[in-house]
């Protein structure tokens, strides 16, 4: 049993408050991903589960029993690291098995499990090194070595993969899923970059400004985000957010966005949407990639206009293009081969079926 | 600087041969490094080498400075009880004091580290206070605490029934306040060294200790020692090098006294060459303190190279 909650989790930094009353349940073998900007309290938040930070409210539990004033060393966790934390007068091999030495396991047992974690980790030629005559991934391994060898009931990862560089990030990441696959620890992990978020996680908690946004699967937060916030943070090139209104043109509704451009909404969407009020700001939430070149045969629900790109980026597999609605940004993304040039007018098509209407003051997702 | 110079020498290939290769030797940068150097070499040899030298060439002459003697003085000095007697002294002054100011220098700087932000500024600067005090000054205030009959730790003692105590007069309690005295001066310099080491510790490998299961006293055995070995290495030669050629402190309080009990190397030194006019038997007493504070500084300095690689 390695469950963990925590119950309405405060904690309080003299008058502020960082994070502002948690509930969260994590399942036993569960992967959770905690995101979100700087300063939204997720570091402070696995900080308080590892018992490096005090709570100043509410109760924290693992495999059921409350630990609020357990020391770290007690709750049978282990923790990565950003900056790795290795000690640098031990060799990869001391590093790793110190957890185990000061709790006096056999000599066997500890040169075993090392061995094994080095193995799973591909780490064993550099076993008798110290931390300095090793790169920043190798590094991170012996790091996660560390924290595998205790064999804990449940591992804990500050950014770690924030020192690394962009392709070793996406290396090391599919590395951590591995071993999430072999050993199956409860997991929790604090990135406050979504697509570690997405790919790793079972869960992904987005927090913001100290409170839990949204807690769901990765393809729940895309589809069916909660708040603007969540919207806007997950995804990239983030969702586009378009000032717009409802009205009814002969018996159906659709949404209007600029003098110009308005649409009839699919026969789905406007039985959703048909019970709000006509006069409230609305915000249409559309993905990047809902925004694509017009062709000849365009499903049912998709709206073709026409626009002046401001600035076109090609990326190969795609080009992103990006244009202005009455002063909004907007991005969308066509087919590279679709011949959109800088500053040239072009037709494209939104797919309405997937757009997402929020109320403009309250951020919520209708 | 050393640009300018470099052009000049290009410059001057055009010239004659001769003047050329002057220019040249001028050109290189060793040169110009050693030229650069060379106003502290200079200082060195005057202030460091020369008396260094001319000390090892006095302690070869008879006390009337007349007569080379070889190595006589060595052999009179082996001979007489004193000199072993200061340097027994000089051994445990040095050790004593310099464990006791790592120690308290080292309990204390943990103290100030744990104190938070502007608080922790002013217990520094009030910790330091004794260290930057000329020693000369501080020693007489000393030796007033010390006074037998009229003095502030007498009186104060005199409450609880204790003493007269007398501080300075006893063999046992003399050398216990020169020591102390020193352990008072000195330990403020290894509170602000080891303050900066331990801040140099990070706190992330604290947190790793403290979760991989390390109490407070094994944090500090497997994480902050071995972090701050250098430091303490390098902190405990210094002292250990000014502690034992220390010459104030002894001199005010006691003169060598009672019956040469608290004699160093230094005070000895002193009294035996300029006090009694013996100056070569002055220069081989402080030509002692060379090879043992060498062995001192191989033992203690052996791996710190070694060491300064791995952090």
């Amino acid at each position: 049993m390695a469950d963990v909650s925590l119950r309405k989790v405060i904690k309080r930094y003299d008058d502020v408050e960082a994070v502002r009353g948690i509930d969260l349940d994590i399942a036993d073998h569960e992967f959770i991903v905690l995101v979100g900007p700087s300063g939204c309290g997720k570091s402070t938040t696995l900080r308080m589960i590892a018992g490096l930070e005090d709570i100043s409210d509410g109760d924290i539990m693992i495999g059921g029993d409350v630990v609020n004033d357990v020391p770290p060393k007690d709750r049978d966790i282990a923790m990565v690291f950003q900056n790795y934390a290795l000690y640098p007068h031990m060799t990869v091999a001391e590093n790793m098995s110190f957890g185990l030495r000061l709790k006096h396991y056999p000599k066997a047992e500890i040169k075993a499990r090392v061995t094994e974690a080095a193995r799973l980790l591909d780490i064993t030629d550099l076993i008798d090194r110290k931390p300095k005559q090793l790169s920043g991934g190798q590094r991170q391994r012996v790091a996660m070595g560390r924290a595998i060898v205790r064999n804990p009931k449940v591992f804990l990862f500050d950014e770690p993969l924030s020192n690394l560089d962009a392709k070793l990030r996406v290396q090391m990441r599919i590395e951590i899923k591995k071993v999430h696959q072999k050993v199956r620890t409860t997991t929790v992990y604090v990135t406050h970059d979504q697509v570690e978020a997405m790919t790793l996680a079972d869960r992904v908690v987005v927090m913001n400004k100290g409170r839990i946004e949204q807690i769901g699967t990765p393809n729940e937060l895309y589809h069916k985000p909660a708040t603007r916030f969540v919207a806007g943070f997950i995804g990239s090139p983030a969702m586009n957010f378009i000032p717009c209104r409802l009205e009814d043109v002969a018996g159906k509704l659709q949404i209007r966005l600029t003098d110009r451009i308005a649409f009839a909404l699919p026969p789905a969407r406007a039985a959703r949407y048909n019970a709000l009020p006509r006069n409230d700001k609305l915000v249409l939430g559309i993905r990047p990639e809902h925004l694509t070149e017009s062709h000849a045969h365009l499903g049912p629900g998709i709206e073709t206009f026409e626009t002046v790109l401001d600035v076109i980026e090609p990326m190969g597999m795609e080009t992103l293009v990006y244009f202005g609605l009455e002063g909004t940004p907007v991005c969308g993304r066509v087919n590279p081969n679709a011949g959109a040039t800088d500053g040239a007018p072009m037709r494209l098509a939104m797919d309405l079926n997937n757009m997402h209407l929020l109320n403009e003051e309250t951020g919520a997702v209708l | 600087m050393a640009e300018v110079v470099v052009q000049q020498g290009r410059v001057a290939r055009t010239g004659t041969r001769k003047r050329g290769s002057l220019r040249n030797a001028l050109g290189r940068k060793s040169t110009v490094a050693f030229f650069l150097t060379l106003p502290l070499i200079l200082l060195i040899v005057l202030l460091v080498l020369y008396p260094a030298f001319y000390s090892v060439y006095l302690a070869t002459l008879n006390k009337a400075m007349t007569k080379f003697v070889g190595l006589g003085n060595f052999t009179f000095l082996f001979k007489r009880e004193t000199f072993w007697m200061v340097v027994k002294q000089s051994c445990i002054f040095a050790i004593t004091a310099v464990v006791f100011k790592a120690l308290i220098g080292f309990i204390v700087a943990h103290f100030v580290h744990n104190i938070p932000g502007k608080k922790q500024r002013k217990w520094r600067g009030m910790l330091l206070v004794p260290w930057v005090i000329p020693p000369a000054m501080s020693t007489l205030a000393w030796l007033w605490l010390f006074d037998p009959s009229y003095s502030a730790f007498n009186y104060t003692l005199s409450f609880f029934g204790v003493g007269p105590i007398p501080w300075l007069g006893d063999t046992f309690w003399a050398r216990f306040s020169v020591i102390l005295v020193n352990v008072w001066y000195g330990a403020p310099f290894f509170l602000i060294m080891y303050l900066a080491a331990l801040k140099s510790v990070p706190d992330q490998l604290y947190e790793a200790a403290a979760i991989d299961g390390a109490n407070w006293w094994q944090r500090i055995w497997y994480v902050t020692l071995p972090m701050m070995r250098n430091i303490i290495a390098i902190t405990t030669l210094f002292s250990l090098i000014v502690t034992f050629a220390n010459f104030d402190i002894v001199r005010i309080l006691t003169s060598g006294g009672p019956l040469d009990t608290t004699h160093l190397f230094a005070t000895w030194a002193f009294q035996v060459g300029i006090q009694s006019s013996d100056i070569p038997l002055g220069a081989c007493v402080s030509l002692f303190m060379v090879p043992i504070l060498a062995v001192a500084a191989i033992f203690i300095l052996r791996d710190v190279t070694k060491r300064g690689n791995e952090a």
